[in-house]
């Protein structure tokens, strides 16, 4: 018999018990259905996640904020005029910024002299009054302070230009009805004024030009400004007058081929400078945990789930080699090999698995897509840009490749005995 | 007429067969010789439980005696790999068993077909083929009807169709006409000797009906396992 035959002989063999197959099937889908919506989840919290670290910066970007330096037990803190600066209590709102101090020029040089880091700046922080579109109508705006080296989460145009002497602005997606846009498409290209009051107390407007239109995110809301309207706005805000410079939060970039460990080792040299360094992954490392956690159980469950359709599948094929013995008999009189035989028994039960997670994974699909868009705009509407079921392909084709192989590992002991059997005895089995 | 091999086609010398194991062990065959010889018709008589039927299932190449030599071709066969063997039921023998062993819910085509399924013949070849041998014996129109639907002389004519599917030059028959009426009976006994004088094929049968073994060319009898005689029709 060749392979096509056996294929579509195994194939219709399953059909021939349609109610036995039916429930086989009905338990493998159980199976499928839940292990595709847990990877699915998993992979919708996931790419949520990564997009909220991509709008952190890249993934070799070095968050460094100057350590506390209140040290419990040690007294107040010496002044030294070219580390201390002024604080109000206040905590940094930045994020992975520590509760400590600010960095000074003199840190930055210390950092600027460091051979693994590049790119070594701080980041500016400028508050304005308020943003204008066609309008005229005036909201409130906050400008991200790392706005200019993260990548924003975008509904409609480009990132921002770093370079660039442009100045550029992203905005978050509810601005675009506000200032009197039809679409986010639509204010891409447009220019807007921003208006910000100097030191002085005298208010300034600079005009600027929306690149793109971004999701809220969940780490770093707030308009995204690029460094020359960064710039601007802060020449403007000091007005002339001259303060010494202090920064919350300096970035730094490092080699993205530097190994775990030589990252470990740079954060250790930044510690005994007195400066806290976190990676992106390090702010965000306890999410990820606790999701695959949660991920991880709930596909502990779909492969139990699956372990008792497997000997579902045993008992079926049993049932079905004990029945068809006579039919096994003639098949090996007439010269059908003991492989071909077990070929054939194994290849119905890879069937029944195929449909069995074909079943589970489109159902799950369809059930999944509209549950995933209630869901955000619903309950979850705060967290735009997640969507909580992310259906990939190749995680699909896992699951589906999972199943049939344990279908196929369970029809391996009756196929086993269907292919033992003599073409006698089974001819004479009444 | 077949190009008829030198020697027998399928030759036993003193084999023996036992079943069973200890106290219920018994001697099905007991030093048993026989050749069958290219072209002929052998009838297996004997009474239920002589071991006729076990005599034709070692000559079948579906079982193994324990002891004697079996010859096939010139070649003894336990120098014949698994698969050799196979192919040679495959392509040289046509069984039609008592029992019929007709697939239930698959159709007529499919059944006749079966052999050369297993052979590897493409599909096309193997359709144009089961309907040539079901307009053979009238039953084309039958073609695309379930193996269950048929009267009890259609199936014993659909297993003989399938017996020829593969163009055997043995056919081995258990009781071919036993559970059909005398008058059915005989149209397949018709047929299966048609075959035999028209094609040259040879026919191994084991039957205890006395008038269809009067018209094999040969008979030999079983009784507890011997060979009591073995003889031309007279």
């Amino acid at each position: 018999m060749n392979t096509l035959d056996l294929i579509r002989t195994a194939i219709s063999n399953t059909f021939r018990s349609r109610l036995r197959t039916t429930l086989t099937v009905l338990a493998l889908f159980v199976g499928s259905f839940t292990l595709t919506l847990t990877t699915a989840l998993g992979a919708g919290v996931t790419d949520y996640v990564t997009k909220q670290v991509a709008s952190l910066g890249a993934k070799n970007v070095l968050v460094i904020t100057a350590s506390s330096s209140a040290q419990i037990g040690s007294g107040p803190t010496k002044y030294s005029p070219a580390k201390s600066s002024p604080s109000n209590g206040a905590t940094a709102a930045l994020p992975g910024a520590g509760s400590g101090g600010s960095l000074t020029d003199g840190d930055l040089d210390k950092l600027k002299a460091i051979k693994e880091l590049s790119d070594v700046g701080p980041i500016k922080t400028v508050a304005v009054d308020y943003v204008k579109g066609v309008n005229g109508a005036r909201y409130e705006l906050t400008i991200a302070p790392t706005s200019s080296v993260a990548r924003a989460d975008l509904v409609a145009g480009a990132q921002l230009n770093g370079s660039g002497a442009y100045r550029q602005l992203i905005l978050p997606a509810k601005y675009v009805g506000a200032l009197g846009y039809h679409s986010p498409a639509g204010a891409v290209g447009s220019g807007v004024t921003v208006g910000i009051t100097d030191v002085l107390g005298k208010q300034h407007e600079v005009p600027a030009h929306i690149v793109g239109i971004a999701n809220t995110s969940l780490l770093n809301s707030g308009a995204g400004a690029n460094k020359a309207l960064v710039n601007e706005l802060a020449s403007i805000h000091a007005a002339g007058v001259k303060s010494p410079d202090r920064y919350p939060v300096v970035i730094a970039h490092f080699n993205p081929s530097l190994s775990a460990a030589s990252v470990q080792a740079l954060k250790a040299t930044l510690a005994k400078e007195g400066m806290t360094a976190q990676t992106i992954a390090d702010q965000l490392g306890i999410i990820t945990t606790v999701i695959a956690g949660i991920t991880g159980v709930l596909n502990a469950f779909a492969i139990v789930a699956l372990l008792a359709a497997a000997f579902g599948i045993v008992n079926t094929l049993l049932m079905s080699v004990q029945e068809r013995t006579r039919e096994i008999g003639l098949m090996k009189a007439l010269g059908m090999s003991s492989g071909r035989v077990f070929a054939l028994f194994s290849l119905e039960a890879a069937f029944i698995g195929f449909l069995g997670s074909a079943l589970g994974v489109v159902i799950a699909i369809f059930a999944g897509i509209p549950l995933s868009h209630a869901l955000s705009s619903g309950p979850l509407s705060g967290l735009a840009g997640l969507h909580i079921l992310l259906f990939e392909p190749q995680s699909i084709l896992g699951v589906m490749t999972v199943i049939v192989m344990i279908a196929f590992l369970a029809g391996t002991l009756p196929a086993r005995r269907a292919s033992l059997k003599t073409p006698i005895e089974a001819l004479r089995y009444e | 007429m077949r190009n008829a091999p030198p020697g027998p086609l399928v030759e036993v010398r003193h084999v023996s067969k036992w079943y069973g194991k200890g106290d219920s062990r018994f001697q099905a065959l007991d030093d048993i010789s026989l050749s069958v010889v290219q072209g002929e018709s052998i009838a297996i008589l004997g009474k239920s439980g002589s071991g006729k039927s076990t005599l034709m299932h070692i000559l079948a190449l579906l079982d193994k005696a324990d002891s004697g030599e079996q010859i096939v071709d010139g070649a003894d066969v336990t120098t014949l790999s698994g698969k050799q063997l196979n192919r040679l039921r495959n392509r040289r023998f046509g069984f039609v068993f008592q029992q019929l062993f007709l697939t239930p819910n698959a159709s007529v085509l499919e059944n006749v077909a079966l052999p050369l399924k297993i052979a590897g013949t493409p599909g096309s070849e193997r359709r144009r083929r089961a309907f040539e041998l079901l307009a053979q014996f009238d039953l084309a129109d039958k073609a695309h009807s379930n193996a269950n639907d048929l009267s009890g002389g259609q199936k014993q004519r659909v297993v003989l169709s399938r017996a020829l599917a593969g163009d055997p030059d043995v056919i081995f028959a258990d009781e071919p006409t036993g559970n059909l009426d005398s008058s059915t009976g005989s149209v397949v006994e018709d047929e299966l000797f048609n075959l035999n004088h028209d094609r040259g094929i040879t026919l191994v049968l084991v039957t205890h009906d006395v008038g269809l073994a009067a018209r094999c060319d040969r008979q030999i009898h079983i009784r507890d396992g011997r060979l009591v005689m073995d003889g031309a029709t007279t």
